[in-house]
C-alpha cells in the first residue's frame, strides 16, 4: 500500500550516527563527575544461604572507604527490580539488601570508595558468616514436596491480585482455556505431544550496565544512567531510598545496547543510597562477569505442545503449557510466560485452545526481559511442534502453515483472555502480510528443492527449515508515551521525548515521524530523549512499542503544532487556516496568493503580535497492539561424521507495517537474526553442581563474531496498520524469535534428529545421528 | 605507591601521561587523557571495544598495562581517524550504510577497519575482511551493514594511506 511520505519511509542517516561514529562522549561511562566514588559489590557465593553475622568494620576502616551499606543499615522495602508501569505485575520479593542470599552471585552487601582498586580490598575484608541451605537447581525440582523454600520472609507479595504462592516457589501461574483441550485432542485424527526447552541466555549489551549519581547544587539527587526506563528508574528509587520523587532526576544517555536487559532497575537503587549517603558522585559499572551472573537473564522455559488435527489439516486443538524459571526473584515472571501463549496461540486457528504457565523459583540467576519476551521460547516450541505434525500428516510443513495462519480481519479468543497481569484486549488483526511473507521467503530460500531427509546421501547433508512468527506493537491499554514539540525563530523544532532509543534508533525513527507532520526535512528537529526533569513521561523502551506508541504521540503532537502554525501564517496572510497548506517549512496560500516560512511564522509568533511560544505536548496509549508478522527460512549443511553445522543462508521476511525507515528496519531484522542465530547455535550457561555459572565470559560464553555471520538476507513486506503512525507496527522484537525453530526444523530435514533443547552444538548434532544409526 | 611517566605520541600530538604501576593502557588514555572513544565491553581482550592502535597494529588496550608501553610508543584512538584520510572515508561510510545502532562497539570496529584497509588488503571473498573484524563482537546490528561500509571504504580507499611496510 503506497502513500505520498516526505520523510517516512525513506532511509535517511541516524540523526546521532556521526557523533558516535567519531567517538564523541556520549554514554554514562564518558560522563562521570571527577572524584566519583567507585562502587563495589560483595556477592553470594552460595545459591541458597542464610546471613548469620556480617562484620563491616575492616572494610570500614580501610583509608579510602566513603560508606559500606548492607541489610542492617539500609531500609527493608520490598519491590521488584521489573521496570514495568505501577502498579507492576511482578512480585514485591527483592530488597536492597537482605538477610538471606538466593543465587551465586546475589547482593551481600556494597562498597564506595575513593578507587576501584580500594573499593575492591573493601568487599574482601567484609566478613560474612553463612548458614548454607539446600538449594532448588532445576525447574522439576522447584515445586516438589519438601523443596527448599525460597521465598519463605514474610512481607514479600503481589502487588496486584495474581496468583502468587511464594511458599510453594510458585513465582506466577496463569490459564485459560476456550472449548475443550481433550474433546479437540479426541476428535483428532493426528496428535503432537512434545516438549521444547528454551535455555538460559544473556543479552550481552557490548556496554555493560552502568550508572552513575551525583547531588546538585540544590540538594537535588541525580542519576545519569544506561536505562530502558528512566521513569520507572525515577519511581523505584525513590520507593527504594524513601525519597520523593520531586527530589530525583533521572538522565539517560546514549545507551551501549540494552535487548531487556536494562529494563531493570539492577544497581540505581544502590548508587542512589551512596550518592545520598556519601553527599559525593558514585559510579558503578558492572564487569562483563558480574553482567552475566548477577543481571539478567533469558527465563529458560519448557514449552509442552499439544496438537491436533484433522487429515485435512484443520487444527481440532491446540494446547500449550510452559515452566518458566524466573531464578532466585520473579523479575516478569508472570509477563513473560504470558507472553509465550499471548504472542503464539493467537497465529494458528484451532476450536479447542488451552494454556497454562507456570513461573517458579529457583535458586539460580535471574530472568528479566529480554528481546521477544517469551515468544522467543514459545516460538521454539510451537514453530518445531508444526513440522513434527506436518510430518506425521505426510503434508509440507509450509503448507500446514498457509492453511492454518491467522489474517486480517480474524481475531482470537486469547487477545482477550491473556493480557499482562489482567485481562487482555479484544482486537481484530487489522495488516497482515504474513502469507506473502511465506511466499517471498520460500522463494528466496529455494523451498521447492527441500526434499525428505530420508532420501539424502553423502557426509555433508543440506536440509532447509522455516517458522512463522507473531510479536506485538506495544501493551494495550497500559503503556503510555509522550511527547512535546515546540518552534523555534529558525524554523526549527524541539522534540522533547520520554521515549529510550537504546540504540535502535528510534529517536530517528520519532524525528521522521515528526518532521512527516510538520512538514519540515529531519534535520530541522532537534531531539532530546529522556530526562525526567525535562521530558514528558513515557513508559520507555519496551514491548516493541516506540514506534507505535510513542510515534504515535509524537505525531498527535506534531498536528497540535501544524494547527498553531497555521494559525499564526493565517493572521500574517489574512487566510482561513482551511485555506492554507504547509509543508518543507513553508505555509502557502492554497490559492497562491502568498506564503510565509515557518521561520517567519515563528519570528512573528515570539515577537511581533500576540506573542505566544507555538508548542504542544501529547500522549498516546493504544486499543490495539497490532502484531508484525514475519516468516524466517534458512539452510544448513551438516557434517554426519562430527555432527558440525554450517549456516549456509538466513532469510527473514517481515511485516512492520510502514518502515518509518527502511535501513533501520533491515538493522534491526539483521540483528536479531543474529543474535537468535547465536543463541540457537552455541549461547548457554553452564553451571556447577552447586549452582555457580562457570562460563562468565566472552572466552567461553560464545557470541558469533562478523567471521561466523552467515549470508543474511532481509525481505521487508509492507502493509498498512491503520491504527499506527503512518501505517507502522514495530519490528525491533520478532527477529530474534526465528532462529531456534527454524534451524531446528532445517536440521530435522538435513538429516532426521529432532532437537527440542538448544543450543544445537555440534556434539547434540552427532549424538542425535549416532542414536539414529543405534537404532536402524 | 611510585607513578610511571610516559610520553606518547597520542593521534599525532605528544602526550605525557602519570598514573599507578597496574593501570591498564585503557584507563589511561580513557581517565589520564581524556580520551572516552575508546570503550571497555569485557575487559578481557574478547570484545574488541577497547581496540587501539599501538605503533600502527591494532591490541586490545584493556590487556595492556600502560607502563608497559615504551616512551615514543605512537597511539592512535577513534578520536585520531578523524585526522587520517582514510579514518574520514570510514567514518562517512559506517554513518551512510548505518553500521552504528547502539555504537558502542563501533569505535573499535572502527579501528579494526582501518588498521585491515591501510594494511592493503582487499579481499572480494570476504574472508580476510571478516578475519580482521573477528575480534570486535556487535550485538546490534548482525555485521551485514558493517561489512556494507568496510566494503565500500575498500573501493574507494586512498591510495596514500597503504602501509608501505607490510
Amino acid at each position: 500500500m503506497s502513500r505520498n511520505f516526505q520523510v517516512v519511509n525513506k532511509s535517511v542517516r541516524k540523526i546521532d550516527a556521526l557523533a558516535l561514529a567519531l567517538g564523541k562522549p556520549m554514554y554514562a561511562g564518558d560522563k562521570v563527575p571527577p572524584g566519583a566514588l567507585h562502587i563495589k559489590f560483595l556477592w553470594s557465593p552460595h545459591a541458597h544461604a542464610v546471613i548469620k553475622s556480617i562484620d563491616i568494620r575492616a572494610a570500614e576502616q580501610l583509608p579510602g572507604v566513603r560508606c559500606v551499606l548492607y541489610h542492617g543499615n539500609v531500609p527493608r522495602i520490598p519491590h521488584t527490580t521489573a521496570g514495568q508501569g505501577y502498579p507492576e505485575p511482578s512480585p514485591y520479593d527483592t530488597f536492597m539488601f537482605d538477610t538471606k542470599v538466593r543465587f551465586v552471585g546475589d547482593r551481600v552487601a556494597a562498597v564506595a570508595a575513593d578507587t576501584p582498586e580500594i573499593a575492591a580490598a573493601a568487599v574482601a575484608a567484609i566478613q560474612v558468616e553463612y548458614e548454607v541451605l539446600s538449594a532448588v537447581l532445576s525447574i522439576d525440582d522447584a515445586m516438589k514436596d519438601g523443596a527448599p523454600v525460597i521465598h519463605d520472609e514474610p512481607d514479600a507479595f503481589a502487588k496486584i491480585p495474581v496468583q502468587y504462592e511464594p511458599g510453594k516457589n510458585l513465582a506466577a501461574f496463569v490459564g485459560m482455556d476456550v472449548g475443550n483441550l481433550d474433546e479437540g485432542l479426541a476428535g483428532a485424527d493426528v496428535v503432537v505431544d512434545e516438549s521444547y526447552y528454551a535455555h538460559y541466555a544473556q543479552h550481552c549489551p557490548i556496554e555493560p550496565h552502568v550508572a552513575f549519581g551525583y547531588m546538585d547544587p540544590e540538594g537535588r539527587l541525580v542519576i545519569v544512567t544506561s536505562t530502558q526506563v528512566p521513569f520507572h528508574v525515577r519511581r523505584i528509587v525513590a520507593q527504594c531510598i524513601e525519597m520523593p520523587i520531586r527530589q530525583i532526576r533521572v538522565i539517560k544517555p546514549r545507551i551501549g545496547g540494552g535487548f531487556g536487559v536494562k529494563q531493570e532497575v539492577l544497581m540505581e537503587d544502590v548508587v542512589a543510597m551512596m550518592t545520598v549517603r556519601t553527599q559525593k558522585p558514585c559510579l558503578l559499572t558492572f564487569t562483563r562477569e558480574e553482567e552475566f551472573v548477577s543481571s539478567r537473564t533469558r527465563h529458560p522455559i519448557r514449552t509442552r505442545i499439544r496438537l491436533g488435527a484433522k487429515k485435512d489439516g484443520t487444527f481440532t486443538a491446540y494446547g500449550m503449557d510452559c515452566l518458566s524459571n524466573t531464578g532466585a526473584y520473579g523479575s516478569h515472571a508472570l509477563t513473560v510466560v504470558c507472553n509465550c501463549g499471548s504472542k503464539m496461540l493467537p497465529l494458528y486457528r484451532a476450536k479447542n485452545i488451552h494454556f497454562t504457565g507456570t513461573a517458579v523459583y529457583t535458586n539460580l540467576p535471574v530472568g528479566g526481559a529480554y528481546r521477544g519476551y517469551g515468544a522467543t521460547q514459545s516460538s521454539f516450541a510451537v514453530e518445531s511442534a508444526m513440522d513434527e505434525l506436518a510430518e506425521k500428516l505426510g503434508v509440507d510443513p509450509l503448507a500446514l502453515r498457509q492453511q492454518n495462519h491467522i489474517v486480517s480481519g480474524e481475531t482470537s479468543p486469547v487477545f482477550r483472555a491473556l493480557g499482562e497481569g489482567k485481562a487482555g484486549v479484544e482486537q481484530s488483526i487489522g495488516s497482515c502480510e504474513l502469507a506473502k511473507c511465506i511466499t517471498l521467503g520460500a522463494k528466496e530460500i529455494g523451498w521447492k528443492k527441500r526434499g525428505d531427509w530420508r532420501k539424502k546421501t553423502g557426509r555433508m547433508r543440506r536440509g532447509i527449515g522455516m517458522a512463522c512468527l507473531m510479536q506485538g506493537s506495544s501493551i494495550p491499554e497500559i503503556d503510555m508515551g509522550a511527547a512535546s514539540i515546540k518552534m523555534n525563530e529558525d524554523g526549527s523544532f524541539n522534540l522533547l521525548m520520554g521515549a529510550t532509543d537504546l540504540g535502535t534508533g528510534s529517536d530517528t525513527v520519532l524525528a521522521q515521524i515528526g518532521a512527516e507532520a510538520l512538514g519540515c526535512d529531519v534535520s530541522k528537529i532537534i531531539v532530546y530523549s529522556s530526562d525526567t526533569d525535562m521530558t514528558p513521561f513515557d513508559v520507555g523502551a519496551y514491548a516493541s512499542s516506540t514506534t507505535y506508541l510513542s510515534g504515535a504521540a509524537v505525531k498527535n503532537c506534531a498536528e497540535k503544532v501544524v494547527k498553531q502554525i497555521l494559525a499564526v501564517a493565517g493572521q500574517m496572510l489574512g487566510r482561513k487556516p482551511s485555506e492554507l497548506a504547509h509543508g518543507d517549512s513553508v505555509v502557502r496560500a492554497k490559492d497562491g496568493s502568498g506564503q510565509v516560512t515557518y521561520s517567519e511564522i515563528a519570528l512573528h509568533s515570539l515577537y511581533n503580535a500576540e506573542q505566544h511560544q507555538i508548542g504542544a505536548m501529547s500522549s498516546h496509549i493504544t486499543h490495539k497492539s497490532p502484531p508484525p508478522f514475519s516468516a524466517h527460512f534458512v539452510e544448513v549443511e551438516i557434517d554426519t561424521e562430527t555432527g558440525a553445522l554450517k549456516l549456509l543462508k538466513y532469510v527473514a521476511a517481515v511485516d512492520c507495517g510502514t518502515a518509518i525507515n527502511p535501513k533501520l528496519a533491515e538493522g534491526q531484522t539483521e540483528g536479531g537474526v543474529m543474535n537468535g542465530i547465536s543463541y540457537a547455535l552455541t549461547e548457554e550457561y553452564l553451571f556447577s553442581a552447586t549452582g555457580r555459572m562457570t562460563n562468565a565470559s566472552f572466552q567461553d560464553y560464545k557470541l558469533f563474531s562478523m567471521r561466523d555471520k552467515p549470508e543474511i538476507k532481509t525481505i521487508l513486506v509492507p502493509s498498512y496498520e491503520k491504527t499506527g503512525p503512518y501505517g507502522a507496527k514495530s519490528v525491533s522484537e520478532i527477529c530474534i524469535n526465528g532462529a531456534l525453530p527454524a534451524i531446528a526444523n532445517a536440521i530435522y530435514n538435513a538429516v532426521g534428529v529432532r532437537l527440542r533443547e538448544g543450543p544445537f552444538t555440534a556434539e547434540k548434532i552427532w549424538r542425535g545421528l549416532r542414536a539414529m544409526g543405534a537404532k536402524a | 605507591m611510585s607513578k610511571i611517566i610516559r610520553t606518547w605520541t597520542v593521534n599525532g600530538e605528544s602526550r605525557t601521561a602519570e598514573f599507578p604501576p597496574m593501570r591498564r593502557l585503557l584507563d589511561v588514555l580513557r581517565e589520564n587523557l581524556g580520551l572516552k572513544g575508546t570503550k571497555e565491553g569485557c575487559g578481557e581482550g574478547e570484545c574488541g571495544a577497547c581496540s587501539v592502535l599501538l605503533n600502527g597494529e591494532p591490541v586490545t588496550s584493556c590487556l595492556i598495562a600502560a607502563g608497559q608501553v615504551p616512551d615514543g610508543a605512537e597511539l592512535l584512538t577513534v578520536e585520531g581517524l578523524e585526522q587520517t584520510e582514510g579514518g574520514r572515508l570510514l567514518q562517512k561510510l559506517y554513518v551512510e550504510k548505518g553500521a552504528a545502532q547502539c555504537g558502542f562497539c563501533i569505535p573499535g570496529m572502527l579501528i579494526a577497519s582501518y588498521a585491515y584497509l591501510r594494511n592493503g588488503a582487499r579481499d572480494p571473498a570476504e574472508t580476510a575482511l571478516r578475519d580482521a573484524h573477528a575480534g570486535n563482537i556487535c550485538r546490534c546490528t548482525g555485521y551485514a551493514k558493517i561489512v556494507e561500509a568496510v566494503q565500500a571504504a575498500a573501493e574507494q580507499w586512498p591510495a596514500k594511506e597503504v602501509n608501505r611496510n607490510q
